[in-house]
């Protein structure tokens, strides 16, 4: 936890991360710049999908289309941050020459859009739609 | 190979390049979301809520427009600077305030 506050507080500080380590080569940096890129593009995508699902599901029961929403706008908020804190523990890793991090996060979210992706062949198999 | 008149190397990975069209496709998927935002917010009746939301999703689209913007001048430097924690944390920001405007629609 006091990590995870110390990388908070790097991400409002370039300073302090110029101040770690050299400087690596910028092809090293610009690729953690794409990488952090497609996190956010994947983020991007989660919202989007919370959008459609309220937009185009009109069949579903309310409450089944909001919570979905609501999941998956939650899951891209989540992304998105945590798209920062990697990319900036990935240049600070970079930046003092020791090894990037690990993380779990990745399998965590296919994780969970597979059981949603599940959940919606579920829904749409035993017909839990609203009356018409 | 010579390298251009700069002096520097030809990058042969064409890193600047592939990072510049990194943020093309971001903007992209950014004005796909702020599209379906819009469309989100009109379908409902003409609420200070709703008209906020599309001034707020206008907002945050060229938010997210100027941050590409810059990051992109920046990249045409024949050795580009890094990323600023600023930028990555805007984009991150104007992702995560566009969620939580599709909440305030939603409920």
């Amino acid at each position: 936890m006091i990590d995870f506050v110390k990388d908070v507080r790097l991400w409002f500080a370039p300073q302090r991360l110029r101040d770690e380590g050299g400087t690596p080569d910028y092809r090293f940096s610009l690729a953690n710049e794409r990488t952090f890129l497609a996190w956010i593009r994947t983020a991007l995508a989660l919202v989007g999908g919370g959008f459609a699902v309220d937009q185009f599901l009109p069949d579903l029961r309310w409450g089944v289309r909001v919570g979905m929403a609501l999941a998956l706008l939650a899951v891209g908020a989540l992304c998105a941050l945590r798209a920062v804190n990697h990319w900036v523990r990935c240049e600070r890793a970079m930046r003092r020459g020791e090894d990037l991090p690990v993380s779990r996060f990745p399998v965590l979210l296919s994780l969970g859009v597979g059981l949603v992706a599940v959940a919606m062949v579920v829904v749409v198999l035993f017909g839990w739609t609203a009356p018409r | 190979m010579t390298g251009p008149a700069d002096g520097t190397a030809r990058d042969p990975g064409l890193q600047p390049e592939r990072t510049r069209l990194a943020w093309r496709r971001t903007t992209l998927a950014c004005t796909v979301v702020a599209a379906l935002a819009v469309r989100q917010a009109v379908r409902g009746p003409a609420t200070p809520l709703h008209l906020s939301a599309v001034a707020l999703t206008a907002l945050l689209w060229l938010a997210f427009l100027r941050t590409a913007h810059h990051r992109i001048a920046d990249l045409a430097a024949p050795r580009p600077p890094g990323l600023a924690p600023r930028s990555a944390l805007g984009a991150a920001l104007f992702t995560v305030a566009l969620a939580g405007m599709a909440v305030a629609l939603l409920v």
